[in-house]
């Protein structure tokens, strides 16, 4: 079990906080027991397919059989011909009443909602049968006749930059879609000096998080009003919806995107369905009925979203006492058949903390972001970090087998220190807080490391092949947008007509009700987070009263809720930014409790404080109770002072200042709180079946000031998880032709409760001086270290054989062949 | 993900389902517990005219022991087998194997015939019946007919089952005394097809001497296989760690597995040679302690 | 196209009819003929484990059976594992303790299967918790608060 007796709260930002607004902490920090749950375990959840339409069709779509494959023409006359057809919809369609989205990267790519011309990727919009139900829908789609022309396809990243490569864009000329070369610090020197330089490739596995619950759209158009309304399981709407808003050549007040109450998880995935959107609402707009829209799991695993694959090199520069003084990288990030933005968010995500936990200042990285005929990718759980760990740890694991050195002693001697923060890293990143060696030493203690090294020396001498792994990594959240503008060149954002990008924030609302008790709106799309408990219990605590009296609504409602483009639930922003914004409605609607109060009881404003549900004099003497004072306003406006705004509601924007825009040397404050996690595994690899046995899994996280311990758990047990999945199970793989190989969860192996990992979860709390309660992001949590942490277990179990894991998902058959060609090698 | 249009008709009973299948010949697909048609129903891999459901033919649900054979309905739900004391200790092999087969919801609505019907090269139950040399009871309009397993399992998802028949019983020999057993297998995620299973059981005779052995291993080619030459090491030299090595990498060459995006065919080979030789030696093991 | 067919079950103790096509399948049965949206669909393959129902009291997947061959059955969904007046069962009770929920989009199928394994196995060790859950994907969890949950609900329910 977990550790959460062990946890220390820090004091700093969030005490001081506290101090200054008087509010005691009495549910934040509890474990409470999500309000959430009732209904959800009932069946009385909602989600996008139990929404009930009337009058509203269904749509089925016909993709491409070919990874590559020019479009002729298109037959649909049988189709309509269908019982049920309401109408069908093609890339003329498309290419009548659409634009291409907008991408972040110069290279002239049309990305449509469907394929127009050629068919880019196996499950590519081709078509879309709108009937009167599903069944007939899809009985439909086997009417359309397409012709194709099948062209040559290209799957590997490498490969798809050779001159010889099939092209998939003929306008962009070759298959790159962006590529960065930047430094930071005086790399060339670093290598020059080093006592050791370590050179190791990767390849990292393309996987998606498949959230149980898939896609699904609804669309209906008002040609009246001219307004476009979508029901999605979408988590923005941030960016993302003036980029949907455009490409169907809408005025963003006429595009409403609305999210229902439930999103059956998404973990980065649901970022990508607003092409779908796009599609559905083409539909909708084309054939004048609404227009439903449920992604089958086959669609799902084909042509929704996942993390790229990335080929990488790295190279390692360090002093024989194991101190890192540089490192550089070139990768190749596979971004599919067309890049879709975020991407190439892919490359740039991570960039502030691309030096990891590590105190080196010399960082070079050459990144190619490539185009193949592949799906399409976007943000997935831990964003680009799961790459960048896996390397990054692998890397420092090769420095200590070089020195010979304990793993964890070289981390040790390169952490930056609990003295440094807030740190600036060489690209620009800006660690909030954190104490990495206390963190990491509470994870060897956790771990028992030096039991655990004493077991694998019994293990090696009997034999067996045991190992032990660490890892450390920090944990980014609340992303800056403006860290995508860095696929740009610095001479491009310097042109006067280019307007940089930056920022982070998020909205909520608080009104106090008329007979007393307390409504907060926000405008996040949790998939399961909680928010709606979380924000109860903050709020509870500002006012002195029980989670029971706040109602959270979280239904996203682009029409009424106020958001802005960085708004959304996703790079575990809500820890962060969401908690941030709710405390802060709240401070502003006390104080305007208090000066209502002061004016009612003719008492100084300083002399009241919120406590209780009251505002009362701090001497511990009159007060008005929330109720009392909500009857007042409410009902006798004329009992307000003069001048002030009647009513008694609040809305706060939070906004994150060191979000700025990158400088014109690549530097950007890529997110906002930076977390740390430090982990130990031990592994055992049976040496006949090459079926790795996981033993023992300790990870220690500093989230800052934790609100909601079993919340913050549930996030790791279940980060790990994915984690897990992408270093073991999970592969979109592709044959070389780019047939997809694994089009059911019979072939796209989603771990189970046999699969999954006990994990003993240890705390520590440095509390971020940036966020109003001190709290940071988790959401991606261990997603992004199981990677890292599980290839250097099992690199070290397999050390007597001279194995090193450098391609995941490490799965037996490639694990045995791996340590059939070591046992051969051997004299 | 719909199925595609059909018709549909539950038959009552076995002569009705044949009669049905006689009416509408190569149009119709026989539906059993339906956890590997409805699937390919629902990716419209399969798009029969007519469906013709077993599931309420009463007739072919039945558990009975008859003359040394267990004789099992071929609409026995795997459930029913999997929780059946009488199957439990008469072929406690099946019991264990069936502990792979999918999960218990999926074993709920699985039957045995359904499952030995579709003779997916991967699965546990065409596995089992090929280790323990059972006869497939078939019927047809002409009569019934019995195959032993060796014929029954042709190629991949293809058997001796012909137009118009209809699987109707299973029968599977009854362990013998001083037996021991073992179902290894080697998956990717709990529940999965097999990369790799080995089936195997043992029978001692009154001095200690290996008297008679079944073994089997399936997701090694087109059918499951049952590996003779295996046995006959073990059925001569007994259960010694060295011989069961033996017969393991004998069992190895048996095989002609064909590599796929789980595993390689090397691999599989040579989860072969590792799971017969676990298989036999956790067999072997069992008749000592049973004793 | 073929012809609907009537069909009579009962569904949460209340006896349903209608009409359905052969080719239905149960889980759009339930969800949208019915309106018991609280069976989700998640793969419709039989893997995912989201659309588990109880046939004839036994877990079963509703997206690998036809409408048509719930006629006579006696069907529990998620909707009627509680007491008629609201109150939770002691699984789902303990699901909420143990926050072995996130998003919730597995937990229907989740709490069925856990049901149907405890009643089958009413003392489990931690293994074959797993692997009677291992029936049911969830992709938030990690599955471990699910695993204390079904452990305290056995002890609780034996």
């Amino acid at each position: 079990m977990s550790d959460t007796a062990d946890s220390e709260i820090a004091s700093g930002g969030g005490r001081a906080a506290q101090a200054a607004t008087g509010a005691t902490r009495k549910w934040v920090g509890q474990p409470l027991r999500r309000s959430e749950d009732p209904r959800l375990l009932a069946g009385r959840g909602t989600f996008v397919a139990d929404l009930p339409f009337h009058n509203v069709c269904q749509a089925a779509i016909l993709r491409s059989p070919y990874a590559h494959a020019r479009i002729k023409a298109i037959d649909a006359g049988e189709a309509l011909k269908m019982p049920g057809v309401v109408g069908v919809v093609t890339g003329a369609d498309a290419l009548a009443m659409t634009r291409p989205f907008g991408v972040g990267v110069r290279a002239p790519i049309k990305y449509y909602c469907m394929a127009t011309d050629k068919a880019r990727f196996v499950g590519e919009p081709v078509a879309v049968v709108v009937a009167q139900d599903r069944y007939l829908a899809e009985d439909a789609l086997d009417r359309i006749q397409v012709e194709y022309e099948p062209l040559p396809a290209v799957v590997d990243p490498e490969a798809a930059l050779a001159p010889e490569a099939a092209l998939l864009h003929e306008a962009v000329g070759s298959n790159l879609a962006c590529h960065r070369h930047i430094v930071y610090g005086d790399v060339e020197r670093a290598f020059r000096e080093a006592d050791v330089v370590i050179s190791e490739s990767f390849r990292f596995p393309k996987y998606g998080s498949t959230p149980i619950e898939t896609y699904g759209v609804v669309a209906s158009f008002e040609s009246a009003t001219g307004v476009l309304t979508v029901t999605s399981n979408f988590m923005g709407p941030f960016i993302l919806h003036p980029i949907t808003a455009r490409a169907l050549n809408l005025p963003e007040n006429r595009l409403r995107f609305i999210v229902p109450p439930d999103i059956g998880g998404s973990f980065g995935i649901k970022t990508s369905i607003y092409p779908y959107i796009a599609l559905i609402g083409l539909a909708a707009m084309k054939l004048k009925v609404a227009v439903k829209w449920i992604e089958d799991r086959r669609e799902h695993l084909l042509a929704s979203s996942s993390g790229t694959d990335r080929v990488a090199y790295r190279e390692l520069a360090a002093r024989k006492d194991g101190t890192i003084l540089a490192m550089r990288s070139r990768w190749y990030d596979n971004v599919g058949g067309y890049i879709r933005s975020p991407e190439p968010g892919c490359a740039f995500r991570p960039i502030g903390n691309w030096v990891g936990a590590y105190r080196f200042q010399n960082l070079e990285a050459d990144a190619y972001v490539v185009m193949t005929n592949k799906s399409l990718t976007g943000p997935n759980r831990g964003y680009a970090c799961g790459h960048l760990y896996f390397e990054i740890e692998r890397m420092v694991d090769l420095l200590a087998e070089k020195l010979e050195m304990d793993p964890a002693e070289v981390r040790r001697r390169n952490f930056i220190q609990s003295d440094q923060f807030p740190y600036r890293t060489p690209s620009g990143g800006l660690y909030d807080s954190g104490d990495y060696p206390a963190a990491f030493a509470k994870a060897l203690e956790l771990a028992h490391y030096d039991e655990l090294k004493r077991e694998r020396e019994k293990a090696r001498a009997e034999g067996r092949l045991f190992g032990i792994g660490v890892a450390a990594a920090v944990d980014p959240s609340v992303s800056n947008m403006g860290y995508v503008t860095v696929a740009l060149d610095p001479q491009d954002r310097a042109r006067p007509q280019y307007l940089p990008k930056s920022g982070a924030l998020e909205a909520a609302s608080i009104r106090l009700d008329p007979l007393g008790k307390l409504t907060v709106i926000l405008g996040s799309t949790p998939q399961g987070q909680g928010h709606q408990t979380i924000v109860a219990q903050i709020v509870a605590d500002e006012f002195g009263v029980s989670p029971d009296d706040v109602t959270v609504v979280d239904e996203m409602d682009t029409f009424t809720r106020v958001w802005g483009i960085s708004s959304g639930t996703y790079s575990s922003r809500f820890g962060s930014v969401g908690t941030s914004a709710a405390a802060l409605a709240a401070r502003k609607l006390k104080e305007k409790l208090v000066a209502y109060a002061s004016y009612l009881m003719e008492v100084p404003p300083e002399a009241l404080g919120v406590v209780d549900g009251a505002v009362r004099e701090k001497s511990g003497g009159r007060g008005l109770t929330l109720k009392e004072l909500a009857g007042r306003a409410h009902w006798n406006t004329e009992s307000l002072p003069r001048g002030m705004e009647a009513g008694l509601e609040a809305t706060a924007v939070f906004s994150f200042p060191e979000a700025k825009a990158p400088d014109h040397q690549d530097r950007v404050n890529s997110s906002n709180t930076y977390g740390f996690i430090a982990e130990v595994m031990a592994v055992e690899v049976d040496p006949e079946t090459a079926a790795i046995k996981i033993l023992r899994y300790v990870t220690v996280h500093d989230a800052g000031q934790i609100i909601n311990p079993a919340i913050v758990e549930g996030q790791i047990y279940g980060g790990a998880l994915h984690g897990l999945g992408g270093a073991l199970y999970e592969e979109m793989l592709y044959d070389e032709q780019g047939q997809c190989l694994v089009g059911s969860f019979m072939d796209y192996l989603v771990p189970t409760a046999s699969e999954a990992v006990k994990i003993d979860i240890g705390h520590i709390a440095t509390s971020s001086p940036f966020t109003t309660l001190g709290a940071k992001g988790l959401g991606e949590s261990s997603s992004m270290t199981v990677p890292a942490v599980l290839a250097n277990a099992v690199s070290d179990a397999l050390r007597p054989l001279g194995v090193r894991i450098r391609e995941l998902p490490i799965t037996p058959s490639r694990l045995w062949h791996l340590m059939e060609t070591a046992r051969r090698g051997r004299p | 993900m719909k199925p595609p249009p059909f018709d549909y008709h539950a038959a009552r009973s076995v002569s009705e389902a044949l009669e049905l299948l006689g009416r509408y010949a190569e149009d119709a697909r026989l539906l059993a517990g339906g956890q590997s048609l409805v699937p390919m129903l629902n990716f419209r891999l399969a798009t029969p005219r007519v469906l013709i459901d077993l599931n309420r033919v009463g007739e072919l649900a039945y558990i009975r022991e008859e003359n040394g054979w267990l004789r099992l309905g071929a609409m026995t739900r795997q459930r029913a087998i999997e929780f059946s004391p009488l199957v439990k200790e008469r072929i406690p092999l099946l019991v264990e194997a069936l502990g792979y087969v999918g999960h218990l919801p999926t074993r709920t609505r699985g039957t045995i015939g359904g499952s030995v019907a579709h003779a997916d090269p991967s699965a546990e139950c065409p596995a089992l019946v090929c280790a323990l040399g059972g006869e497939l009871v078939i019927r047809g309009a002409g009569g019934e007919r019995v195959v032993g397993a060796a014929d029954f399992f042709q190629d991949f998802f293809t058997t001796a089952l012909q137009p118009g028949e209809l699987l109707v019983e299973v029968r599977l020999p009854v362990m013998p005394a001083r037996s021991g057993w073992a179902f290894e297998e080697f998956a990717r995620r709990h529940g999965d097809f097999a990369i790799v299973e080995v089936a195997a059981q043992v029978t001692l005779d009154e001095r200690g001497g290996c008297r008679a052995a079944r073994v089997a291993a399936a997701g090694v080619g087109a059918t499951p296989l049952r590996l003779r030459a295996v046995e006959q090491i073990v059925e001569r030299g007994g259960g010694a760690g060295a011989v069961v090595a033996q017969a393991a990498a004998r069992a190895a060459e048996l095989v002609d597995p064909a590599g796929d995006h789980h595993a390689s065919a090397d691999y599989r080979r040579h989860l072969t040679e590792v799971l017969t030789r676990r298989a036999l030696s956790r067999a072997f093991a069992g008749v000592e302690r049973s004793k | 196209m073929a012809q609907v067919r009537p069909i009579s079950l009962t569904v949460n103790g209340v006896t349903r009819q209608a009409l359905v096509e052969p080719r239905r399948l149960l889980v759009d049965f339930l969800r949208d003929d019915l309106g018991l949206t609280g069976t989700h669909v998640g793969c419709e393959h039989g893997i995912c484990g989201a659309c588990t129902i109880l046939f004839n009291g036994e877990a079963a997947r509703s997206c690998l059976m036809l409408a048509v061959q719930a006629e006579g059955a006696e069907i529990t969904t998620v909707e009627g594992l509680g007491s008629s007046d609201g109150k939770l069962h002691p699984l789902q009770e303990a699901f909420w303790e143990h926050h072995a929920l996130q998003c919730g989009f597995c937990t229907p199928g989740m709490l069925i299967v856990a049901l149907d394994f405890l009643r089958t196995n009413p003392d489990p060790t931690e293994e074959e918790i797993r692997e009677g859950l291992s029936a049911v994907l969830c992709r938030c969890t990690g599955y471990q608060p699910i695993i204390e949950a079904v452990k305290a609900a056995a002890a609780r329910l034996r």
